[in-house]
């Protein structure tokens, strides 16, 4: 693996100047973001728009949004998983959505239609096994640490929330296995006083579940997770040290860029 | 070495992981690798869905169950009339059957719903359906004008002598006061084994059909489902809840919620599900907060899976 020093980053936009390409470092001069001062907080935002965009700058610069380098210590295949989960979660939502546009049905009379059910379910799978082995691999790197705590928090939502997801997905398939399933499940719904509202052998209401609400919910938990692990960058290793000498050579560079960066931003 | 020092070295690590990395990079290309997944779980996803498939089981009618056993939806149906079925038992969100509910001391969130999805299996699953025919069994006004005791007498009657009649056919059981029961499940059976009564509790006498409440809970009423469920391994006590019919994996992820149903002293519980649904959901939110609870938080760094994980990062510190 071939390591290289921390480019100098201009991560929030400096007044008058935005771009900054972390391969190579060289700061462009490309345009101007009509507010005064030289940093989104020192900037002189006008209007609540302008106010939320300085904001969101500061919190989410576009070098860290669309990184083009990552630390050193980024280099397992653990790190993979969560990539693949969010593919997974692709191939859910295109084959899910061609099954709903031709209703729960079609399927049953249809070799396309079986085709992209069978996509459906095996992407269903491979996005919890990979999920799984992501949320494990996060726990015994404590990747809560470092201000990290709700990008944690996230992601364990959006495992919750597609569990639940996947069940009403199971009860939609219409064959004996959704009736059974919706037989044995309602105990446990109606034992906790949510039967009622969450019919599991109301098809229709089932059905919004599963096509609208929930996807909803879990592209909204999925997305905001994959903002805060942008914002917050991946966590360092477990006791990762100041004297670790990757953290030396880079904290040299770092206060060169840091001098040069000033210089550039008078 | 100190509690308050541990907690300032913990500080400390954190403080690292809190700022912006300063140390060396390697490069990244965030759309080459999503480019690269979305190519690599697309084979996978393409190739498993070609090779495997998924299942298909066809789903049970009542026309299904009556043609397939006769006897078990016959013996269901004076359950129901009787008011001695599952479901004329379960209490909310159904009916107001005393004690019916799931509960742990005063915790009672299953009467807390309420009767939300009234059921009242004899008007509902079987007298209400018989008056849809064309020509309804005279014997209808019978069992209207009875009183609540003699429709029970009745009912009670005739379920123990199917009990007691060869191989539990209704053609053997022996004479006795059934009343208007006998004419009523028959009749019920033969709009069932027609096709009729499928359609009739789906939409009650609607044109448009969502809900299959009733239908579902009047087949769990009766052994035919059950035993179908169990030749396919989906029962509560065989981890159904995690199983597919067939050999395809199902809801692997539900193990833990199935696992418990396996052990005690959940098994014996009358209340299984509700302390189930209960512990899993103290073990989720226990999982979600893990980041603040002492213990939970620190097993990582007692078992040193990390070192595996970052071993090329330790290995050039």
């Amino acid at each position: 693996m071939t390591l290289r020093e921390n480019p100098p980053r201009e991560s929030v936009p400096a007044h008058g100047t935005h771009g900054t390409t972390g391969t190579t470092g060289t700061t462009g001069t490309t345009g101007t973001h009509g507010t005064t001062g030289s940093t989104p907080e020192e900037a002189d935002y006008h209007t609540w728009t302008g106010k939320a965009r300085g904001w969101l700058l500061k919190r989410l610069p576009a070098d860290k949004l669309l990184p083009e380098d990552q630390p050193s210590y980024v280099a397992s295949w653990i790190y993979v998983f969560g990539m693949g989960a969010i593919v997974s979660l692709v191939f859910i939502l295109a084959s899910g959505a061609i099954l709903g546009l031709n209703g729960p049905a079609w399927y049953h009379v249809s070799d396309l239609g079986h085709f992209v059910n069978s996509v459906h379910l095996w992407s269903v799978e491979l996005f919890f096994m990979t999920t799984v082995v992501h949320l494990w691999g996060k726990y015994w790197m404590a990747a809560w640490r470092g201000g990290r705590t709700l990008t944690w928090i996230t992601g364990m939502a959006a495992f919750l929330v597609s569990i639940v997801t996947a069940f009403t997905g199971y009860l939609l398939q219409t064959n004996f296995d959704s009736q059974w399933i919706a037989f044995e499940g309602k105990d446990a719904l109606n034992a906790a006083g949510i039967g009622a509202w969450f019919n599991v052998a109301n098809l229709g209401q089932i059905f919004m579940f599963h096509i609208i609400l929930l996807p909803l919910a879990v592209g909204a938990v999925v997305a905001l997770h994959v903002v805060l692990v942008r914002m917050h960058g991946v966590v360092p290793p477990l006791e990762a040290d100041e004297s670790d000498a990757q953290l030396q050579s880079g904290a040299r560079h770092d206060s060169d860029a840091q001098h040069a960066s000033g210089e550039a931003g008078r | 070495m100190s509690t308050t020092h541990l907690r300032a070295t913990r500080a400390d690590k954190d403080g690292l992981a809190r700022r912006p990395w300063r140390g060396t990079v390697r490069e990244y290309d965030l759309f080459k690798e999503l480019t690269v997944a979305l190519v690599v779980m697309g084979i996978l996803t393409l190739g498993l869905s070609a090779v495997f498939g998924s299942p298909d089981e066809p789903s049970v009618t009542l026309k299904s169950w009556a043609n397939a056993a006769p006897a078990d939806f016959v013996a269901t149906a004076t359950a129901e009339l009787g008011g001695t079925s599952e479901t004329a038992g379960y209490g909310p969100p159904y009916n107001k059957t005393p004690d019916a509910t799931q509960t742990i001391g005063p915790l009672d969130l299953q009467s807390f719903s309420g009767v939300q999805l009234p059921i009242d299996t004899a008007n509902d699953l079987v007298i209400g359906p018989l008056t849809t025919l064309n020509s309804p069994p005279p014997e209808l006004a019978d069992w209207v004008g009875a009183s609540d005791t003699q429709r029970s007498n009745w009912a009670t009657a005739y379920s123990d002598a199917l009990t007691k009649a060869t191989d539990n056919d209704p053609a053997n059981v022996a004479t006795g006061a059934y009343g208007p029961v006998p004419v009523l499940t028959e009749s019920l059976l033969t709009m069932a084994k027609q096709g009729a009564l499928d359609g009739v509790l789906a939409a009650k006498d609607k044109y448009y059909n969502f809900d299959y409440t009733r239908g579902t809970l009047f087949l769990g009423d009766g052994a035919y489902f059950g035993d179908l469920a169990t030749a396919q391994h989906l029962t509560g006590d065989q981890w159904g809840m995690m199983n597919e019919t067939g050999n395809t994996p199902g809801q692997s992820w539900l193990w833990l919620f199935s696992f418990w149903y396996q052990v005690e002293p959940f098994v014996s519980a009358p209340n299984a599900d509700l302390l189930v649904v209960l512990l899993m959901l103290l073990l989720s939110v226990l999982l979600t907060l893990v980041p603040f609870i002492p213990g939970l938080r620190d097993i990582p760094r007692w078992i040193p899976v990390h070192r595996l994980i970052w071993r090329d990062y330790y290995r050039r510190r």
